[in-house]
């Protein structure tokens, strides 16, 4: 599904991403550790296409697609999906237009007709009461005001509306309490199927025990320096991230 | 016309105007004409029509209608506004001259009229009121309006009196060749009325220069609550210099929002008096410009009396060439004790060319006054913009989704609901760059 290819990445002339390969299967859970700086939003970034980046080297195909060639909308509705580290508030926009437009502009793109108005009207319904997400804040402008745990849910309801095939999950446990991790996690879990996949960036071996990755990558300064399983998970909350570093500097 | 040749035109077609006007009105053109003599359209105040060349403003060769000739068209007719839902008491004043709708069911001792017919119907009030509150001793455009106006909008909602259905007036330059109206409306609401006023500028001519020059006074009584409105959707080729001169009394609350959709080069000199203790006003406006088009909104909010609160907000959305000018003049005077005087002027330029000038100009004269104010000039919020998109929302539609959010408290400023929605309506298909004008209302098609 993604195959990322020695990818370079900068911002401000500053070289962020070096090299990271990563190769994603549908069906797959892939969770992306590594300490503060080492550049997994920049990789989230850079796989939405956010304009600041600069992509110097390398090649992201998706589903056959060079997702490089699109724009972040394209992108979107081709299935790839970014719950932010750091929503963004966006006063006097509702999350009912914003969705209702975000679904319908993604329809477009794949040829299909728009939902009618009571259509979406029971989709937003149904997947608020997947994610236990307060009708208040739907009838709000777009995460305006709401708490770090709010705004978290919300990107996981917006995940649920949108169905995407691949969503990268960028922190999205920190901030949530325990009740809200457990249902954000096991929204995440009830959206998993065959055929998606999804990238989690956490830095809590806890996020874990709820969705269960298959790999665990380590991104450090730029490229990912070491895969495993669920264990290396673990071990990383054990050790920290200085055996690592250790381990680097021997090879 | 240039200064002087209005100078000999006033004296040629004096005794015209005043044959076809009242005698109310003209005991104000001997002095309103000495002063426009003594200022023409120059000042020494630098803020004064800061971006408009009001010299070359007037001198296009415009025709006056000093006899008072009726349009040869009945507005009442030939259009008709279809705001859905608004179910007005619709009036139209053609250029110079009110135009009777000859029917009327207003409820009882409300007058609605032109100023002409005032003068018949009930001179004791109109010779109260006109001119009262117009300072032209330092203003040759005020001086000009009362030395050569003749007609406008009269209104009078005695006391006690609640108009719930909106009163509509709306204005429309029209002419072959290049035409100046200069007219004068007076609204009068006496002690515990309410009511709610729409205006909508319109010119039915893209090519023909129109130059309106209209003054607005509205005298507000005690425990009155008033809403003004003004929408402006017309042509490049008109100027439209407007003056509101709102005049509170105690207690009393109103609301005044001016929206400029499709213009040319427009002033609007907005002056509110606080005149009373606990009086309200909410000033709102907003400009949406693209291509050459000016706006420019000059307001002064004078605090004369304790406890008086006043919120201005005003907006400006420009594309293309267009320039807006925002002018906040607040004045708190010694004794407005317990003051409470809020201003903000956000705007947004789009494109490299798009100007904006904002100044604030804040006149404090005691200490227990609540006072802010903010301008900003920027783009649209990046972070937004690239959240919108990677949901799938197109930039461009993500673009106008961030520019109608911008506007969105400026409309929430409008208490009449269907004039909200349409409203709401027009600045979207403005924003999308299509059907500026008021769909549906013939005037604009
Ligand atoms: N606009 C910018 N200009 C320069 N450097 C930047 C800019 N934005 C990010 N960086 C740098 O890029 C590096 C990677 O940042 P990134 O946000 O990708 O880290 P991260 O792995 O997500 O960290 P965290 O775990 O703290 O979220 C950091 O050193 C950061 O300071
Ligand atoms: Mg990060």
């Amino acid at each position: 599904m993604l195959e990322i290819r020695d990818l370079h990445a900068e911002i401000n002339g500053k070289e962020i991403l070096k090299g990271v390969n990563l190769t994603i299967n549908k069906g797959e859970v892939h969770a992306l550790m590594g300490p503060n700086g080492a550049g997994k939003s920049t990789l989230s970034s850079v796989l939405t296409g956010h304009p600041a980046y600069k992509v110097t080297k390398g090649t992201i195909f998706f589903n056959g697609k060079d997702l490089l060639q699109l724009t972040p909308e394209e992108r979107a509705s081709e299935g790839v999906f970014l719950s932010f580290q750091y929503p963004v508030e966006i006063p006097g926009v509702s999350m009912v237009n914003f969705m209702r437009t975000a679904i319908n502009e993604q329809r477009k793109y794949r040829g299909e007709v728009p939902l009618s108005a009571s259509d979406f009207l029971r989709l937003m319904r149904e997947k608020k009461e997947f994610v236990e997400m307060d009708s208040k804040l739907t009838n709000r402008s777009v995460n305006e005001g709401f708490s770090g745990g709010e705004k978290k849910r919300n990107e996981i309801f917006q995940m649920a509306m949108l169905e995407p095939k691949l969503s990268i999950l960028d922190e999205t446990d920190s901030g949530l309490d325990i009740d809200a991790l457990r249902i954000v996690a096991s929204g995440v879990n009830k959206l998993k199927t065959k055929e998606n996949a999804s990238i989690v960036i956490t830095h809590y071996q806890r996020l874990l025990d709820y969705i269960v990755p298959d790999y665990v990558h380590i991104l450090f300064n730029g490229k990912i320096v070491k895969t495993g399983t669920k264990e290396l998970a673990l071990e990383l909350e054990e050790k920290g991230y200085d055996w690592i570093k250790k381990e680097l500097v021997i090879e | 016309m240039k200064n002087n040749q209005f100078l000999s035109f006033f004296e040629e077609y004096k005794s015209q105007i005043e044959k076809n006007s009242n005698a109310i009105l003209n005991s104000f053109r001997d002095e309103a004409f000495r002063a426009f003599s003594r200022l023409g359209f120059s000042s020494k105040d630098a803020d004064y029509y800061r971006f408009i060349d009001l010299p070359t403003l007037f001198n296009a060769d415009y025709g006056v209608n000093v006899n008072c000739l009726q349009p040869t068209f009945n507005p009442y007719q030939k259009f008709h506004c279809d705001v859905p839902g608004i179910n007005s008491w619709l009036y139209y004043v053609v250029n110079d001259i009110f135009v009777d709708p000859l029917t009327s069911d207003l409820p009882e001792g409300v007058i609605i009229c032109g100023l002409k017919q005032a003068a018949e119907r009930c001179p004791e009030l109109l010779k109260q009121y006109y001119g009262k509150s117009v300072k032209m001793e330092n203003d040759g455009v005020l001086a000009f309006n009362m030395s050569f106006a003749q007609d406008g909008f009269f209104m009078y909602i005695p006391e006690g009196v609640v108009v719930e259905k909106p009163i509509q007036l709306v204005n429309i330059l029209t002419g072959n060749r290049p035409l100046l109206a200069t007219t004068h409306n007076v609204i009068i609401l006496e002690k515990g009325a309410k009511a709610n006023l729409v205006v909508c500028d319109h010119s039915l001519d893209k090519h023909v220069d129109l130059l309106a020059n209209r003054i607005t006074e509205v005298f507000v009584a005690e425990g009155v609550e008033y809403d003004h409105y003004k929408v402006e959707s017309t042509t490049p080729s008109t100027k439209n210099i407007s003056t509101l001169l709102m005049n509170q009394a105690e207690k009393s609350s109103v609301v005044t929002n001016i929206i400029t959709l499709h213009n040319g080069i427009t002033r609007n000199n907005i002056e509110v008096n606080l005149c009373g203790e606990d009086a309200k006003t909410t000033l709102s406006g907003m400009f949406i410009g693209g291509e050459n088009q000016y706006s420019d909104n000059a307001t002064s909010i004078s605090h004369y009396a304790p406890r008086c609160t006043s919120k201005e907000l005003f907006k400006y959305i420009l594309e293309d060439n267009s320039k807006g000018n925002f002018l906040g003049r607040i004045h708190v005077a010694e004794g407005a004790l317990k003051t409470e005087a809020y201003q903000t002027n956000r705007n947004i330029c789009l494109t490299k060319n798009a100007r904006m000038y904002t100044k604030p100009q804040l006149e404090i004269y005691n200490d227990d006054v609540k006072c802010s104010h903010g301008a900003t000039v920027g783009q649209l919020d990046d972070n937004a913009m690239f959240y919108m998109r990677s949901r799938g929302i197109p930039e461009k539609e993500a673009r106008l989704l961030l520019m109608s959010a911008f506007a969105t408290d400026v409309l929430d400023n409008i208490r009449i609901e269907s004039l909200k929605d349409r409203i709401r309506l027009l600045v979207d298909k403005r924003l999308r760059g299509n059907g500026s004008h008021c769909e549906g209302c013939v005037i604009c098609k």
